[in-house]
């Protein structure tokens, strides 16, 4: 994802120069305003572990290795704004030192990766972790799907980048004068890439070293963490029966209340199937429903070819071996309910099963550093 | 392991290639530091191949004249822009609209003019970059860029980075060599991906531990928060004939690029 010198026009680079700078503005501003003298080894020592975990290859699938960047950990760490300087500053050594990114296009590539990178990664790691204390394990799954999002994301905004270069930039014959692929070819290409594989060590080292930060440095996560439950207990109080009794009372009796539905005779809006085409009457409350606009003649035949792919154990909430409608009603609201109940139950334990893995057993990190 | 033992070799390599005698490292940082971003600014920008080669041969003239040998450049710095840009430009030739260059083949002359134009200009500037790095200490880069008007706090949080990303460099290293020397048969994938998180997790706790010794080690030495950096940099009547020659260099390109 680091642009190399060459691939962008001069206008280009320099409009990402320019969409850049109000954003370091600001973060330098805001560093200026919160500033303390321990922020400057912090952002140093930051900026020198996403470089080093940039050369962290992790292998993913079919015998591939990709590299994370390190911005989801960072944006958590240090919020936003000091996760764009950080992340910028080791794009700048990158550049400069060790030619990954060219020079012209750092302007292009602190977009992407520091500005874009971290905000995506902050707001979803925001956005799921809610206030749930810092060692929740939801906290584990903010962080990595905040990384995810944040890395295809810049991938994103790099295949637009490259893909519009063609369209404004060529000579005489029609021959590009810089990167040479247009839209259509460079976003799937581009999220191809990082939807499978940057984005997956992104989302491993996002969780694992959230996971590690909540055993090692819970303290650390405070600061992106504002009105977050700081006790356990507070979590398992909030989940306990006596707190969302109200809750389950109010779930059965709006299944015992479902037949209510039976009342609306009419089909829902747009919900009509290939039988309901056919119908004279209900074909006329279409019409009806519809701005007395008639639906096609014939049924479409992609509706009717798709619509008989799949057929469903329960349809229009009428199981077979039920003859009251009503007793059907209650009978799926209960179905349904148990199946989504015993999905979220599967993915709880699924998080569960995976940060207990990503977590080191107690002393196993000890083992690196002899 | 081995991407991290390549870094610290490369390290190593330009430093060494830094303190050596030729003509740019006797130059001023700045002179070489604006000199070869005006002309990196105007190889990329040129519309003419021609002009971009110029750049190119005109870089290779330096690296001559600064004991920077083509087998050097060769080695360190067009065979991994060739790998890397080659792969993305290869199917530009086939793909691209334009004139076949034999009936019935998809190799259009747009197709191999687009290539051939992304490769040269990425070689260009990487070489110019390049040179830079081989030609100068980081230190006086750092410094360079205070003439460019990047605040002084950055320069010294980018000092303090770079050297720190020896000190995580070499300590990710001493972790898998522990690791390794550990070791009676190959980590399965699952194995490798849970090594590389703990070492990162690891080499997380290091780096912050570390940022709070640094922070106690600035306030016993009199930091209060203000950022400092010493100019020592004179220009000399040599500096001056280059700044001259790379402008004019530049200027040229920019001109033959547009014309």
């Amino acid at each position: 994802m680091h642009i190399p010198d060459g691939y962008l026009s001069p206008s280009t680079c320099a409009a990402m120069y320019a969409g850049a700078a109000p954003f370091w503005y600001v973060a330098l501003r805001r560093l200026k305003r919160t500033f303390n003298a321990r922020m400057i080894p912090l952002l140093s020592l930051m900026s020198a572990f996403c470089f080093v975990i940039m050369m962290f290859n992790l292998p993913v699938w079919g015998g591939t290795t990709a590299h994370a960047v390190g911005m989801g950990i960072a944006a958590v760490i240090l919020g936003p704004w000091a996760s764009m300087v950080a992340i910028s500053i080791a794009l700048l050594i990158q550049a400069l030192f060790f030619g990954d990114g060219g020079i012209t296009c750092y302007g292009a590539n602190c977009f992407n990766m520091a500005i874009v990178g971290s905000l995506a990664a902050y707001t979803v790691y925001r956005a799921i972790s809610g206030r749930t204390p810092v060692g929740s394990p939801r906290r584990i799954a903010a962080c990595a799907l905040g990384g995810y999002v944040g890395i295809n994301l810049s991938a994103l905004c790099a295949a637009i980048e490259f893909g519009i270069q063609p369209a404004l930039f060529h000579d005489a014959s029609g021959a590009p004068l810089y990167a040479p692929y247009s839209l259509s070819v460079a976003i799937p290409a581009m999220l191809a890439a990082h939807l499978s594989l940057a984005g997956v060590a992104e989302l491993v080292i996002g969780g694992a070293l959230l996971a590690y930060l909540q055993r090692i440095d819970p303290a650390l996560l405070l600061r992106t963490a504002p009105g977050a439950a700081n006790d356990e207990s507070i979590l398992i109080e909030a989940m306990g029966w006596d707190k969302l009794r109200p809750l389950w009372i109010g779930l059965a009796v709006l299944m015992l209340i479902t037949p209510l539905g039976l009342l609306a005779t009419a089909s829902a809006w747009g919900e009509w199937g290939p039988e309901d085409l056919r119908n004279p009457g209900i074909r006329q409350e279409i019409a009806a429903a519809s701005g007395n606009v008639a639906p096609p003649v014939n049924v479409p035949s992609g509706l009717e070819k798709l619509s008989t792919l799949w057929t469903a154990p329960m349809p229009d909430y009428a199981p077979g071996f039920l003859k009251s409608e009503k007793l059907g009603y209650i009978c799926s609201a209960m179905f349904g309910t148990g199946l989504i109940l015993g999905a979220w139950l599967a993915l709880g334990g699924a998080i569960r099963l995976i940060s207990n893995r990503l977590q080191p057993p107690p002393g196993e990190a000890q083992k690196f550093v002899n | 392991m081995a991407s991290l033992g390549g870094m610290l070799d490369h390290a190593r390599f330009c430093e060494d290639s830094a303190l050596t005698q030729g003509l740019l490292q006797r130059l001023d940082p700045r002179v070489k530091l604006c000199g070869l971003l005006a002309l990196i600014l105007v190889a990329v920008s040129a519309r003419r191949l021609e002009v971009t080669l110029a750049v190119l041969l005109l870089g290779v003239g330096l690296a001559a004249c600064s004991r920077i040998s083509v087998k050097v450049l060769a080695t360190r710095t067009w065979a991994g822009v060739l790998a890397f840009t080659g792969i993305i430009a290869l199917p530009a030739v086939f793909i691209t609209r334009g004139d076949a260059v034999l009936p019935h083949w998809p190799i259009t002359w747009q197709g191999l003019t687009t290539a051939l134009r992304l490769i040269v200009r990425a070689e260009t500037a990487a070489t110019l970059a390049g040179l830079l790095v081989l030609t100068t200490p980081w230190t006086h880069v750092l410094k360079g860029l205070r003439t460019l008007r990047v605040p002084a706090v950055l320069v010294v949080i980018l000092g303090m980075t770079y050297r720190y990303i020896f000190l995580l460099v070499r300590l990710a290293e001493d972790f898998f060599e522990a690791r390794r020397s550990r070791m009676f048969r190959a980590l399965s994938r699952p194995e490798q991906r849970r090594m590389a998180g703990a070492a990162a997790g690891v080499l997380l706790n290091k780096s912050l531990q570390l940022s709070e010794d640094v922070y106690l080690a600035m306030q016993s030495r009199g930091f209060r928060g203000e950022a400092y950096t010493i100019h020592d940099f004179h220009m000399e009547r040599r500096d001056w004939i280059a700044g001259a020659g790379f402008a004019a260099a530049a200027a040229l390109a920019f001109w033959g690029g547009f014309r």
